[in-house]
């Protein structure tokens, strides 16, 4: 069962809940995404110098970096986000019983549900920001058009927060969380265009691409930072709002079947 | 404080005076699969009251607590609280209960005032004045000096007292409390109930379940007896024990046959446990007088009857689960 009259900005109490916690540990989360960009630059850079000259990507060449750059803050998104609400949200609701907690106050389950999954997509965006900072300083990110990588990461964050967060409605345990990590995560991290253009893959593979939300979270954020994209913005705009709704649906039906009983 | 809703009115049992219902439940199911939690409960509670849900492991006491604070929905029957039929004001009731819970639910990510505050949030009290209430229900609890600390630092009588606490931060108008003071020494068990006592004076409404049938009978001005779902007795501890265990019980140890033809030729209420016989005797004098001189050969104890007979009695003896 699916509920939306119980939703109001109450939510927003426990977004702040989540900031609270998050506030103690921020310089450790500071960290990798302040780093992991410059360490990925400096290997690939270094690594892949003579080898591969230029991606042509889009109808023009690019140097490997170029290309790839980008893909990192979504790839980064991604990862935030689902780790956020599928590890965490589940030590929270299963091991810590906060969910249980809260649910004998004025909160709905459904507004417990939206705090998590906004949350999840406001620390993605966190961390998008720092890597933007870092990518723009080294060159790697077109400024203004640039900032637009913000509203994407937060559109990318909710839809990685709510699929992560479906799987937490569903699972048996924590150790499963490592089959959809497995067999959705990893292949997208891989086949997403992140590390070589989809058009490179043979004609059959590319439509399976194209289903991926992180191709095209990978697709909108190239296109602002680097200002070149094969897949069109507005079509992988649509997607990640449909994939967040659906998502965030199929979260709410699910966690209400495991929590109220 | 009602918000536009006026609790039921009710004439109160016998004196005349009305009394006002913060809980009424009727005919309350819940249904697991096919297990049956609760079977067809109805009870109420007035304001002021303390009131106990005691009853074996399974007996359905959580299950009904839950179905009282909102958590989980009925399989069947109504419940009001405040007068507001809990389906539709969900959300007014929920703010005016403090819950404790069975399980410690306290946020093991945030610090003990923290917890406080973080919590008076969700009930939306503004911030300055949760500070307020925090610090004054810290000192209350004797928390003050753990304002800092983290909650796994806690000992469990402190996290109990903070689990206490954070159920007040609403100031509620009824205290739900399932098993308070399970796993607690003697000593934090006696200065929760100071605690409980100085509230009960503030006029709070509590229901309470425990295990320490001790507890029930000093704390609960009324109380019901649950197996399998379903309410056995209903009463104050002392109407009860009257009733259910008489004034006088006593024990014999290695009772003999001639003992066991005594009891049952002047049918005497009694148990049998095959190396004890536990006589339920009231106020016959007569009767205690030729037990004590005739039967006592081995150990007899001489006592007054209490809760825990009438648990016993009620619910048998046999190990639940
Ligand atoms: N979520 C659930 N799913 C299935 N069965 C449940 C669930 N919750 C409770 N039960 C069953 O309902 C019955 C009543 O359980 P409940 O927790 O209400 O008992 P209790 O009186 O609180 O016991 P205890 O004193 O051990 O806390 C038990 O048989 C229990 O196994
Ligand atoms: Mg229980």
């Amino acid at each position: 069962m699916i509920r939306l009259d119980t939703i109001s900005w109450r939510f927003f109490k426990v977004w702040k809940r989540n900031l609270v916690t998050y506030q103690k540990i921020w310089k450790v989360s500071f960290i990798t995404p302040l780093l992991e960009p410059m360490l990925f630059i400096l290997a690939f850079g270094l690594g892949f110098s003579g080898i591969i000259d230029a991606v042509s990507y889009a109808g023009a060449d690019f140097s490997y970096t170029q290309f790839m750059a980008p893909a990192l803050i979504a790839v980064a998104v991604m990862y935030n986000a689902f780790f956020e609400t599928t590890y965490a949200s589940f030590v929270r609701m299963y091991y810590q019983k906060t969910f249980d907690g809260m649910l004998a106050t004025p909160l709905s389950l459904e507004e417990i549900i939206i705090a998590e999954i906004v949350w999840s997509a406001t620390k993605a965006t966190a961390a998008a920001a720092i890597m933007m900072t870092v990518l723009g300083v080294l060159g790697f990110v077109d400024f203004p058009a640039g900032l637009l990588i913000l509203p994407t990461a937060l559109l990318g964050g909710l839809a990685f927060g709510a699929v992560g967060l479906f799987f937490t409605g569903v699972t048996p345990s924590i150790e499963m969380f490592n089959l959809p990590i497995f067999l959705f995560i990893t292949p997208m991290f891989l086949f997403s265009g992140t590390f070589f253009p989809v058009s490179n893959l043979p004609a059959w593979a590319r439509p399976l691409a194209l289903a991926f939300p992180l191709h095209h979270l990978v697709e909108m954020v190239r296109g602002f930072g680097l200002g070149a994209h094969e897949t069109s913005s507005l079509l992988s705009l649509a997607y990640l709002v449909v994939f967040s709704v659906v998502f965030t649906l199929a979260a709410l039906a699910a966690m209400r079947r495991r929590l109220i009983k | 404080m009602t918000g536009g809703h006026t609790p039921r009115l009710a004439f109160g049992s016998g004196n005349g005076r009305y009394v006002e219902h913060i809980i009424q439940v009727e005919n309350l199911y819940k249904r697991f699969g096919k297990v049956t939690a609760v079977d067809g409960v109805s009870f109420s509670v007035a304001k002021g009251e303390f009131f106990g849900l005691l009853g074996p492991n399974g007996a359905g006491k959580t299950s009904t607590i839950r179905m009282l604070y909102g958590f989980s929905p009925p399989s069947a029957g109504v419940i009001r609280v405040f007068g507001i039929n809990i389906e539709d004001g969900w959300r007014e009731v929920k703010a005016r209960i403090g819950v404790c819970h069975q399980e410690n639910t306290l946020d093991p990510d945030l610090s003990v005032v923290q917890n406080l505050h973080i919590f008076a949030g969700y009930f939306s009290v503004p911030p300055d004045e949760a500070r307020n209430r925090a610090e004054e229900l810290l000192e209350f609890f004797a928390l003050s000096h753990k304002k800092h600390a983290k909650v796994a630092e806690l000992s469990g009588g402190m996290a109990r007292r903070l689990i206490l606490a954070r159920a007040l931060i609403n100031r509620p108008d009824l205290l739900v409390l399932d098993e308070p003071t399970t796993g607690l020494d003697p000593q934090s068990r006696h200065q929760l109930w100071d605690k409980l006592d100085a509230l009960k004076r503030s006029g709070i409404t509590v229901v309470i379940t425990t295990h320490y049938m001790e507890e029930a009978a000093q704390l609960c001005d009324r109380l019901v007896i649950v197996d399998h779902g379903k309410i056995l007795v209903e009463g104050s501890p002392e109407s009860l024990i009257a009733e259910h265990a008489g004034r006088h019980v006593i024990e014999v140890e290695g009772p003999d046959e001639s003992l066991r033809k005594f009891v049952v030729d002047r049918n005497i209420a009694h148990e049998d446990l095959e190396h004890r016989l536990i006589l339920y005797t009231s106020e016959d004098a007569s009767i205690n007088d030729t037990i004590r001189e005739k039967f006592c050969m081995d150990k007899c104890t001489f006592r007054n009857g209490t809760l825990e007979d009438v648990f016993l009695r009620l619910t048998g003896r046999e190990l639940r689960e």
